[in-house]
Order: C-alpha cells, then structure tokens, then sequence
C-alpha cells in the first residue's frame, strides 16, 4: 500500500525484470555512414497545444494577498484580465465596474502551487503495472526517453492536486531507477484529452538524472554496472563525455547521426535543458557540483535534497536550488538524516527554497508541507513570515523550472494562476475555495460543475463527488 | 566507528524515570473523549495515573505543580494502526521486522519480541506527542499476519502494555494474493482456518492426526482459537465496499468476532452496515485517489460520512507512512476539522477529530478504560502543547507517559544542532557533540 518513491521504485524493478537488452546511452542509428550535411532537426516535434480555457474580466477585493515573491497586501484587490494578472494593489487601488466581483474579506490569494517533482500522469491511479510508466529502467541511462510519452492526462490525480491542493503547474518527472531517467515535462495544471494539450507553452525542458541508492541497486541488482556509488559515478561521466564529444561535432559544423540521447545531453551542455537532480545525501551532492563543472553544464535543483541543511552555505554558493519535503524519513538509509529544519535551514543560508511532493497525496497540501517547516523554523529561531513562505511554493520553483517569467508570482502581465483560499493557506484548517488558470475559474469550491471527472471516473463510484 | 555511535547513542538516551506525582494547572484542557476543551483547567496525575481532570480541580498537597499557562494540554496520542517499533530503516531489511514472507508460521506470530524502544521512530514520534500505539504485523506468507500489541512510547525498555492485543488479516486484494488468488479462496482460507483452530480447542490431537496435511501449526491454532471467541480483536483491512459487506457477514457463522475494519476505503458506500454490525474502523483520511479498484469510491468525506451514520472512527496514518511519522495523526485530524467547512464535505469537529486520535483506537482495541483520554483511571500520558495540537507544525513542549516525564530530544534535533550553522568549525564537526 505504500506508494510515492518506494512505490515507483518498487514498479520499475518488477518491470526491469521484464525489460529487454539495453542499448545504454550509446543509441545509435541504423546507418553506419556519416550524414552528409549537418543534422537539423526539430527541437519541438510534439509542440504544446495548450490553450487556456474562456476566461472573464474578474476581481478578488478585500484578500489578503501574498504575492509569490515575498509581497503582502492586507485588504488587497487583483485584477484578472484576458488570462493575466492586470494588477494587484491595496484598498485604494481602482478597479473596474464591469467585472465578476468576489469578496474575499477573511480569504487569502496566492499565486497558483508550483510541485517541482510529480509523476502524475507517468504513474497514474488506478496504480495497477499496467500503468507503471515512470522508469524505463531497461538501462541506467535513458536521456532519449521523454515522460511526456508516458503522460495519461486521465489521470484522476490532477484534479485532486487542483482542488484540494492550488496546483497549477508541475513538473512531471521520469523515475529515479536510472542515472539519466529522461526528459521532463512541465504541465498546466488543466484537464485535456492529450498531453499536448497539458504542455506549459515555452516551458524549457529538463533532464531527470538520480544519485545514490536507486540506480545502483536497480542495475547491480541485475549483475551490471552501476553497483556502486562511484559506479554512479563512472556510468555518469563517461556518458558525459561521450555527449560532450557529440555536442563538439555539431559545434564544430561536422555531421552526426541522429541520436536522441545526445541531442538530450547536448541540450543539457548547451544549457536549454535544465539538470533535475534527485540527490538525498550532501556529499553525493558536492560531488555532483564537481562533476556538473567537469563536463560543463548547471544542476538547477536538487531533489529530495533531505541533507541539503548540511551544505546550505555550498548549495547558496552555486545558485542551486533544493527541493524538500518537511518531513520525510527513514524509508531508506540515505533518508536517515532528515531534519525537520532541513527547509527553514536552507532559507536561512540565503539558498533557493522549494517544497516538493514525489506524491500524489502529499502533492494536494504542499501549503501545509511549507507551514509545518516555518513552524520548525520558528522554533529555533529562523522567523520566516507567510508571505516569504509561500516563494517556497510558487516563486522559488517557477524559477527553477524556467518559467518565472511566467508565472509563479502575481506581478503585472503574468498568467493569472491564482488561488483564492478560505481562509490562512498555512492552517489545516484551510482549502482552496477557488482556482483560476490562465485566468479561467478551473476549480470552485461552491460550484459542483467546477470539479474535473476524469474519463476514468465516470461511471464509478463516486463520480463527481467532493474528494 | 561502532564504538562511537555507542559513545553518541549513549549520550542521547536519558534514564529511565520513576513516576512522579504532578498536576498541570492552567490548562486549556482537552480530555479527549469528545466533550469541549476546558479553560483553566487541572490534571493531577498520581502512581503513573490520571486521578481527576477539569475545571476547579484541588491540586493536593506534596504533588509537583506544573503551569500551562493557558496552552493545551491533553492525553497523548494513540497511534491508530502503526508499525513503530517494527522498522528503523524500512529499506535496511536488517532493521525491518514488519513482515516475515518466508515463515511458517501465521497467526501465532507475536510481534512483541520483535519491538525495538531504543529505535529512533519511537524517539522520533514520542516528540510529535504521540504516547501510545497500536501495532500490527504486516503480513506472514500465510493468510493471517500475527498477533500485535499495544504499546507504549517511553524512553525505557518495556514496550509492551498488552501483548497479544488484536490479530491481523488483510483481505481485498492482498488478502487473494495471499490465499491463492481469488477473494474467493480468502474467505474461504480464513473459514477452514479457523474451524481447524476450533477442532483443534476441542481436541488437542486433531491437530497431530491431520499431520503434514494440517492447515495451520498449533500455535496458529492457539492464536486463532481467541480470535473465535473474542478474547483477541480481529483487525481486518479491507477497503471495496462488497469486501466490506462480506467480512462483517463473517460474524453470522462467528458470532463472537471481535472486528475492527481498517482502511474502509469505500467504507462511506456502505455506512449503515458497519454501523449497524457495530464495527469500529480505523481510516487513514486523506485517502482520496482511485489507487486501486477496491479504492475507487475514496474521498477525504469518508471519516466524516462513517462518523455521520454512527460509525466509530479512529483516524491513522497508515497508506503513506505507518512507522516513522506517526505525528502526522494530528494534521489528519486537523484535516477534518477543515472539510467541516468545504460545501459538500463531511468532515468532524474539533472535538471529534481529537477523540478519533485518542480515546476512539483505544476503544477499538478494547483498552477505553485504561488509555486514550483524561479521564480518572487512564494511564498518566499527557502532552502540553505549544499551540493547538490539530494545526500544523504544533509541538509538544512536555510529556508524561504513565506519569513519568519524557525526554523529546531525537537524534534528527542533534543533527539539526550540528549544522545549524553550516561550515567548518575550528574542529571537525565530528568532535560536536
């Protein structure tokens, strides 16, 4: 019954046993002969579709706010326009007469969530194996796979995370059987008949690479390399290498074959796609700083960085982000260090700050994640105000994942994903009232019309029910 | 680098304490068994048990004074349905004594000696104001995983407060994987089985005479004989609302079944059945994903619904983590209190919610009159809180279990002091302790 990390793990080794001959990193084409020109190919081959939904000119009046990047309004008002945040100001601020007028006195308003590390979609409820979809763990580098191939948007999960989390965007991740799981996706948080559909329009990719335990038991487990942690490490490098050397040729202007695992590296080397680490111990994590600088290219997050606190000054040194759960521990040994202060820590330190879920629960309170961490803070000392918290939920990974230009805060001429809560956001008491996305009211607490059923809902029971 | 953790282990564990007297005045003071919190409440513990608990209660001469100063205080936290104490690492199978896959041996099993007090989980939720638990084996190669036990918290080395207090079985879909394959063969595993720990009770030598083709091993059969009789509660987990249906028809051919239903996933489906059968479930509440298809009907409303129709309901955690994080009962409970508000949703009061983490799983496993709540004769386990206990990130700032002052310093808080400040220090930090 348990699920999340241990889960998935457990689904990608039932399936490696099953899994055919690997071909590494080292795909090749079917031709042995160079190419005669220069590869071009299509960086974007299953574009985004997304459109958002209708949307009308609306206003939130007398909310608190906080604005994603550490603002606070009391008895503020927002302004919603054609998708966008238009403004947000104070009781003074003018606001338009023609516009659908919610009182939000004794309510709060934040920026939509932001879960840096889901697999929703790639391992979807019902969790039977025929959806286990997150790790292609048939070789311990896959950089060619894409989890948005693996995506069931029918997955009931997304609207969970809507209505009771805020969840407006995620990052869908491949597995971390594999040193090099694959590409990630970032995602509106919208129901859709495709994953196209779901695409974060301009949402840069990344590449979902794993430290530690996982891998080399996953593959040393089944007589191959890595076994080890510097086995780890040997499988990565040389990968590295051999995608570095790929990268110079095209450079260079010479001909290569197509490879989609290098394309992926190479994209990563060129700094398009952004390197999504899952990295629990603080040494394996100063080690992969090292090997990120050996081959060139940037770590932009740690995942389930539990022993983050131990290198904080380091991890605020490089610009690298640490996504975190509050309190997680003890399911594996290289879990064994958490600390509840592992968050309120790193903030302290001045480096980036990101609560993350792994989890198609814990993905539906990231608030109450981020309130139980303030709250350990606070007891030794680290005062960390509501409105500062909540950059852990919106600001910090937007910023992360590429897309803060975006969204992820309330300021002018950004997508209006936006939550409206019934109350204080970090309380146990509170739940999202409403949700706009772009602007479109995707979720009312008040409105039963306005809670997405998935096709794989209808019919059974409970369809439609509040969840 | 053994002899040093030693070193370091033996400096976090304090001494065992002996009972002390104490009375805690001042309280916002929340007995626990669903009635209202009290301002300006008493609790005089005496001999390691609470002597009297409300408003204009005399704190007796000699007794130890302890000023709340108007902050919450209430009984310790019983842990629903756990493994604390079964498993350090989950992943360290070494440290992992949930389930024995590979025994012979089903109900007879006896988790008791199998407890580890001086394990870090116990620390870890004793400091998230959990005082006791309920624990259960998770599975054995057999149908039946095994007795488990009731225990308590304390940094001492007796765990146990009843052993032998409840057997597990799972039925759904683990309960078919462990019978042969169907929901078919589980019921009718779990029938044979237990008519053969009856032959058994009547004749001793049944068991000898059916030899290699004997169904179950004589301890088995001494386990499954007070579960027929109702000596031993019968915790069943079960969660598809027919599953639900047919495990308590189970009582037509054994009337005297003690059941309690776990998990009751689609329990809400079918309310007035278990409410009239009388059968206490325990849910973990948060639960609101189609996981499986035994699961497809779960919504968080489901605690609220039961608890609506009559349904006695203990919340636990136990889908996510069922060791290590025992404290989160109070957030779920927290959580509860908030559905109350949602349109459509059912949730509990703050009184309720609090009861469902307290005196409602000490009832469940039949032990109301000696744990779970403020009430004279419960067992001395009280918790002060910095603020209330069902908002997140409330922690204790004292307990008591059987009346003896608890130490709430965890390993995780050592690590935590360590690196509070993370650089080199004029020493390693390998000297910081």
């Amino acid at each position: 019954m348990i699920r999340g990390v241990k889960g998935s793990l457990l689904a990608a080794v039932s399936l490696a046993l099953v899994g055919c001959a690997a071909s590494g990193g080292e795909t090749a084409s079917a031709s042995d002969k160079p190419a005669e020109k220069p590869v071009k190919f299509n960086k974007d081959p299953y574009p985004s579709t997304y459109k958002g939904y209708p949307t009308r000119l609306t206003v939130v009046k007398g909310v608190t706010i906080f604005d994603g990047e550490g603002g606070r309004i009391d008895n503020g008002s927002i302004v919603m326009t054609s998708g966008k945040v238009d403004r947000i100001g104070g009781p003074d601020m003018e606001l338009p007469t023609d516009a659908d007028v919610i009182d939000g006195t004794g309510k709060y308003l934040t920026p939509g969530v932001i879960d840096i590390h889901s697999h929703l979609g790639d391992y979807p409820s019902p969790g039977v194996d025929a959806h286990s979809d997150g790790n292609e763990a048939t070789s311990p580098t896959t950089p060619e796979v894409w989890s948005e191939h693996s995506v069931w948007p029918q997955d009931p999960g997304f609207s969970r995370a809507l209505a009771n989390g805020g969840v407006t965007s995620l990052q869908i991740l491949p597995g971390s059987a594999n040193l090099m799981g694959g590409r990630s996706i970032t995602l509106k948080n919208v129901p859709s008949r495709t994953v196209q559909g779901m695409k974060f329009p301009g949402a840069p990719y990344g590449l979902k690479m794993a430290c530690g335990e996982n891998p080399k038991r996953v593959y040393g487990g089944k007589g191959r390399a890595p076994s080890t942690r510097m086995g780890n490490f040997a499988v990565n490098r040389a990968t590295w290498q051999k995608a570095a050397a790929y990268k110079k040729k095209m450079d260079d202007g010479k001909a290569v074959d197509r490879d989609l695992a290098m394309e992926t590296l190479a994209g990563v080397l060129s700094g398009e796609i952004l390197v999504h680490n899952h990295c629990y111990r603080a040494d394996e994590m100063a080690l992969v700083i090292d090997m990120s600088k050996e081959f060139g290219y940037k770590v932009s997050t740690f995942h389930h960085a539990v022993e983050a606190y131990k290198i904080a000054d380091i991890l605020q040194k490089e610009g690298i982000c640490s996504a975190m759960w509050a309190d997680w521990w003890g399911f594996k040994m290289e879990a064994y260090d958490s600390v509840n202060e592992n968050i309120p820590l790193v903030y302290k330190a001045g480096a980036c700050t990101i609560v993350h879920s792994d989890d198609a629960n814990q993905i539906q309170r990231l608030n109450q994640e981020a309130a139980k961490a303030r709250a350990a803070g606070r007891r030794i000392g680290i005062d960390v105000s509501d409105e500062m918290a909540w950059t852990w939920l919106s600001y910090n990974p937007a910023k992360a994942l590429g897309i803060a230009d975006k969204t992820g805060s309330l300021k002018p001429g950004k997508m209006a994903d936006v939550v409206l809560w019934n109350g204080n956001p970090f309380s146990a008491y509170t739940r999202p009232e409403k949700v706009w996305i772009d602007g479109a009211l995707m979720f009312d607490a008040n409105d039963p019309k306005r809670r997405p059923v998935s096709d794989f809902e209808l019919g059974q029971p409970g369809e439609g029910d509040v969840k | 680098m053994i002899r040093a953790f030693l070193l370091s282990a033996a400096a976090l564990i304090a001494l065992p304490v002996a009972a002390q007297d104490v009375a805690i005045v001042n309280a916002k003071l929340v007995i626990g068994d669903g009635s209202a919190p009290i301002e300006g409440g008493t609790v005089v513990v005496r001999g390691g048990k609470v002597v009297a608990a409300g408003a204009g209660v005399a704190v007796p001469a000699g007794v130890e004074r302890v000023d709340a100063q108007g902050r919450y205080v209430t009984p310790g936290i019983v842990a629903a349905f756990s493994r604390v104490g079964l498993t350090e690492v989950d992943a360290v199978s070494g440290t992992n004594d949930r389930s024995a896959p590979r025994t012979r041996f089903s109900a007879g099993l006896d988790i008791a000696p199998a407890l580890n007090p001086m394990g870090s989980p116990v620390a870890v939720n004793r400091a998230s104001g959990v005082t006791r638990a309920i624990v259960a084996p998770g599975s054995s190669s057999n149908l039946f995983a095994g007795q488990g036990a009731v225990v308590d918290l304390a940094d001492d080395m007796e765990m146990v407060t009843r052993p032998r207090a409840l057997q597990y079985v799972a039925f759904g879909e683990d309960g078919s994987a462990k019978a042969g394959g169907s929901r078919a063969a589980t019921f009718l595993l779990f029938r044979e089985q237990l008519l053969a720990a009856r032959s058994y009770a009547r004749n001793p030598a049944t068991l000898a005479e059916w030899g290699n083709d004997a169904m179950i091993q004589r301890a088995d059969a001494d386990a499954l004989v007070r579960v027929i009789d109702g000596t031993t509660p019968l915790f069943v987990r079960v969660d598809r609302a027919a599953d639900i249906v047919n495990v308590i028809k189970l009582k037509g051919e054994f009337p005297a079944l003690k059941l309690v239903l776990v998990g009751v996933t689609e329990g809400w489906l079918v309310a007035r059945d278990i409410a009239a059968a009388k059968v206490p479930v325990l849910v973990s509440p948060l639960t609101d994903l189609p996981s499986s298809f035994e699961q497809l009907g779960a919504t968080q409303s489901n605690a609220g619904r039961l608890k609506a129709a009559g349904v006695d309901v203990s919340v636990g955690v136990f889908d996510d983590d069922d060791a290590h994080k025992m404290g989160y009962a109070t957030q779920y409970a927290g959580n509860l209190v908030g559905l109350a508000r949602v349109p459509g949703a059912s949730g509990m009061t703050w009184d309720q919610a609090f009861a469902s983490i307290s005196s409602v799983p000490a009832r469940a496993v039949g032990m109301e009159s000696s744990i779970g709540s403020l009430r004279p004769g419960r067992a001395g386990d009280v918790v002060i809180w910095d603020n209330d206990p069902l908002e997140l990130g409330s922690r204790p700032t004292a307990v008591w279990i059987d009346g003896k002052a608890q130490s709430l310093t965890t390993r995780q808080d050592r690590l935590r002091d360590r690196y509070a400040t993370p650089q080199e220090g004029v020493l390693p930090k390998a000297y910081d302790r």
